[in-house]
């Protein structure tokens, strides 16, 4: 991919402070968090933490309103700011007060998925690289969190943020999942896991035969992806190396001996292998015990893997949208996750390319009004934003709805 | 909120009651305002510990709801004096004794809140068994019984209507283990109330509502009850300073959740401090239950271990007795194989010196125990913690069982006790192989701790209780740091003002892996 505006993480200290000064969408964050102020304190006892340069961070920043955020930020200008939970006090007052008297009392219910953690089903890269052949690993994994957050937990206001490198966080912002305990936090993360198992566990996914409905649904979201993605994208079944690490899944051992020797034989391709795979596993004379074998290798080849620990915690911080990723560059911003599909990763702007869309601007525009952030890229993102904002304050807004919406015609 | 007055004021000692204990279950809403003494305080607490403790048994033993199980259980807590607990209700008159039952069911239980509220772990292991014990009961309920109970509590929930069942019987099926759906009760509750049913997708859920079927209701009143108690113990454990007035309850609470959990293995050992970074590869292969064996072989290999592993392994080697420095040390000489020193200081010296911080009031840092390892934070894609008999496939548990010496036969009951699931029981049998064969009683320690299975290992090894020498060539552990050594308190508290805890810049993480106390810890370090 190739870059127009080359960024690079040393000039990042200078890039910043303009990036704060001009870019950043402060109205529509405080909005976002300012939940209408409903209670008052909400946005007050809300705890920020700051990452600055050479590693040193603080924790438990709180702000009485938007000009104070602003401040405070423009002043530090951090590499990374955390977003944690609301508490019981200002978390900047914290000392004042007993400290079993300072609780975290509410946060979103956030999800974090990283594509370090697929790093056993994708051979393309490993770690924090990510490429257009793994990517479609996060579309599927968006789409199959979204649909069980809205359709099985009747959650509406979903935020989905590319973290600005190697995943993509989701923010779930109703009342009723801000409000979560841990234990309630732990079972949607847990509902929402189907592949287990460390290192040393090969067959990371069993499954009923009969499905539950949310995993008959994440299936059939997998299967929309699964021959192009596994046989173009990873080519999964190009190398008896390869193969033996799927053939490891099916529980019968005659079995796989035939597919391998199949494989070999009459395989000339993953198309045709995976071809093999279906009719194999389902004409095999053991066929009563590997019903669900061909899901079980699509699932632990596909389905979302959390970090179960970042959802669990309503203490647990996580990355705000709209920072800069140091490394890359690129804002995490949010996107439309009904758009998912044509959302790409590697056209999210990053800061040197921002801040050159302005300087750009200012030479040819004249018009003054326009906010800095609408000249550039980031633009899109802050629509999806403003979108996600809109129905986020008709919840509070209640009776007022009407109202609202009368305005909106003038 | 003063806990003694709870316990020894309001003069008041008639036995009336019945109203005080409309039913023989009970969530012990409101703390017992009965004033006994001190000698009773412990007896009763000491009779409900073996209740629980059978609980405990039981489930390790049996799977729960089985008819070994309850048989089990029931032997056992027919024996204690708290033995009134198994009635069910349903009587019309209440005798003074089923009124005295359900009083020291209550107070015990009370007691025991108070002795296990102290930390994480205490808490854990009173929940659970609490838990298991209000399930055991509950499902001894005739049908009257337990809806009686339900309107008592308020949890009357009514039956979704047939015409909204049959809308969705298609999807209601997969609520339902047996039986039909035309013919079961379907309830329609907010999903935090089934979040047990949830957890584990035994349910329906649509749009927030999760349709459970009426066999499934202990599973809502067990998270109704849960979430009460885990709120009231945390509220216990904060209030519970106010004890500490009372010089004579606070010894007695210590001394009470100790009998049964044994040692917290935190410090203080008398080993602390003899154990050096170069002896760990040595008493890896001789006294290491195979969970650590593992970490270790993980750390040896690949230079690095998760953060799940290095905060399992790291606080079990304290808990053996490794002291910070050498802590230090050891996880530098493994890590600087792959990172250079500078990046090990400001990456992952901070964590372990963190999980040796004793200045932080809310610091808890006990080495995990067995229960903990096996049922939370269950390994994900890559980490390498957890318990083998728990989280290793038995191909791969046969084979290290294998390298590790153990003849076909054991072998053999090993794994048939690990996929009976009896995980901790197949530790203790592969403990007795590797140390020489059971020993003549029969008597199979039940390991409840990494760090036990180490202290019952060496014993063994280095003769302290006269049995099995079979192995010579064992090390001794050598007391080469005097024991009074005072390097690792001033030493961690110098070094740990430390400001950071990430990475460089590049390699930050988009997330804090922090626990509570580890933020409490921080708490007074960063500061701004
Ligand atoms: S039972 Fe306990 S000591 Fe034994 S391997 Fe498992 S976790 Fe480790
Ligand atoms: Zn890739």
């Amino acid at each position: 991919m190739s870059e127009k505006h080359n960024y690079d993480p040393a000039s990042l200290p200078d890039l910043l402070p303009v990036y704060y000064k001009r870019l950043f969408p402060y109205g529509p964050y405080f909005r976002w968090l300012h939940y209408g102020g409903v209670p008052k304190t909400y946005f007050l006892n809300r705890e920020f933490s700051f990452t600055l340069k050479d590693d040193v961070y603080i924790r438990y920043q709180s702000f009485v309103d938007q000009s104070d955020l602003e401040k405070e930020i423009q002043k530090h200008c951090p590499y990374k700011i955390d977003i944690g939970a609301v508490f019981s006090y200002k978390p900047k007052e914290r000392k004042t007060i007993k400290a079993s008297a300072f609780q975290a009392q509410e946060k979103e219910l956030v999800f974090d998925i990283d594509m370090t953690d697929y790093d056993d089903v994708r051979k393309c890269c490993s770690g924090a690289d990510i490429c257009e052949k793994c990517w479609p690993l996060m579309k599927i994994a968006c789409k199959i969190i979204h649909a069980a957050l809205v359709d099985d937990f009747g959650f509406k206001h979903i935020l989905w943020v590319y973290s600005g490198r190697r995943g993509v966080h989701c923010w779930v912002c109703d009342e009723e999942a801000r409000k979560l305990s841990q234990t309630g936090r732990t079972a949607i993360a847990e509902y929402l896991s189907l592949v287990r198992g460390g290192e040393n566990q090969t067959k990371k996914v069993s499954l009923d035969e009969t499905l539950h409905p949310s995993i008959r649904r994440a299936l059939n979201i997998i299967e929309g992806y699964f021959d192009k993605y596994s046989v173009k994208k990873q080519d999964f079944l190009d190398s008896p190396e390869q193969w033996d690490k799927v053939l490891a899944l099916i529980p019968i051992e005659d079995v796989r001996k035939q597919i391998n020797g199949l494989f070999d034989s009459l395989g000339t391709n993953s198309s045709t292998r995976l071809t093999i795979l279906r009719e194999q596993l389902n004409n095999a004379k053991e066929y009563k015990k590997m019903k669900m074998t061909m899901e079980e290798i699509m699932v632990q080849l596909c389905y979302p893997r959390l970090d179960v620990n970042v959802s669990k915690g309503v203490n647990h911080l996580l990355k705000s949208p709209f920072c800069v990723h140091p490394k890359t560059g690129r804002v995490c911003v949010p996107f439309d996750v009904s758009k998912v599909d044509s959302f790409n990763p590697f056209t999210v702007p990053t800061i040197s390319q921002l801040l050159d869309e302005i300087d750009n601007c200012e030479i040819t525009d004249t018009t003054k009004k326009v906010k800095d952030f609408k000249k550039t890229s980031l633009a899109a993102s802050i629509e999806v934003f403003e979108k996600f904002l809109k129905n986020l304050e008709e919840s509070w807004k209640g009776k007022l709805l009407e109202q609202s919406d009368m305005k909106m015609e003038f | 909120m003063d806990i003694r007055t709870r316990v020894k004021s309001h003069k008041r000692k008639k036995v009336d009651g019945a109203e005080q204990y409309p039913h023989v279950l009970q969530f012990y809403s409101v703390p017992p305002t009965e004033t006994i003494s001190l000698q009773e305080f412990e007896e009763f607490a000491v009779e409900r510990l073996k209740v629980l403790k059978a609980c405990e048994t039981a489930g390790i033993k049996h799977i729960r709801g089985t008819e070994a199980y309850n048989d089990l259980l029931h032997k056992e807590i027919r024996k204690t004096k708290l033995r009134n607990i198994l009635k069910t209700s349903g009587k019309e008159n209440l005798t003074e004794e089923d009124i005295y039952g359900r009083k020291l069911d209550h107070i015990s239980h009370f007691i025991l809140r108070l002795a296990y509220c102290r930390s994480e772990e205490l808490r854990r292991w009173f929940l659970q068994q609490e838990l298991d014990l209000f399930r055991y009961r509950f499902q001894n309920e005739s049908i009257q019984g337990s809806e009686e109970f339900l309107i008592l509590n308020n949890l009357d929930y009514t039956p979704i209507p047939s015409e909204e069942k049959e809308k969705i019987s298609g999807e209601l099926a997969y609520s339902i283990s047996s039986g039909h759906v035309s013919t079961a009760d379907f309830f329609k509750v907010y999903f935090t109330d089934a979040l047990d049913l949830v957890k584990s997708r035994k349910v329906y859920l649509k749009g927030g509502y999760a349709y459970v079927v009426r066999d499934d209701l202990i599973s809502i009143l067990l998270s109704v009850y849960r979430a009460k108690l885990s709120k009231a113990l945390s509220q216990t454990s904060r209030a519970l300073p106010h004890l500490e007035e009372d010089d004579r309850l606070l010894p007695m609470l210590c001394g009470l959740s100790k009998r049964y959990l044994g040692q917290d293995y935190t410090n203080k050992k008398p080993s602390a401090g003899q154990i050096t970074a170069d002896m760990i590869e040595v008493l890896s292969k001789k006294s290491f239950p195979l969970c650590m064996q593992h970490l270790h072989q993980v750390l040896k290999r690949e230079h690095h271990l998760k953060h799940g592993g290095r905060m399992q392994y790291g606080l079990f080697l304290k808990g053996i007795g490794m002291s910070l420095e050498e802590a230090l040390k050891f996880w530098k000489t493994e890590f600087i194989k792959l990172i250079d020193g500078d990046k090990f200081d400001k990456q992952y010296a901070y964590n372990i010196r963190h999980n040796y911080g004793k200045e932080g009031k809310r610091a808890d840092y006990t080495p995990y125990s067995c229960m903990k390892i096996i049922m939370s934070n269950a390994p994900g894609p890559g980490d390498s913690h957890g318990c083998p008999f728990r989280h290793t496939d038995a191909e791969m548990l046969k084979q290290k069982l294998r390298t590790n010496g153990l003849s076909k036969d054991a072998i053999e009951e090993v794994m048939t006790t690990t996929k009976r699931g009896h995980f901790q029981l197949a530790c203790s049998k592969y403990f007795e192989y590797i140390h020489g064969g059971v020993t003549g009683d029969g008597d199979v320690p039940n390991f409840q701790h990494p760090n036990q299975y180490f202290e019952e290992s060496q014993k063994r090894l280095n003769g302290d209780k006269g049995l099995s020498q079979s192995t010579p060539k064992t090390p001794k552990v050598v007391r080469r740091v005097p024991a009074n050594s005072q390097t690792t308190p001033s030493q961690s508290k110098s070094q740990s003002t430390a400001q950071t805890q990430n990475s460089n810049f590049g390699e930050l993480d988009d997330d804090f892996m922090m626990t509570e106390e580890e933020m409490g810890l921080l708490d007074q370090k960063v500061t701004n």
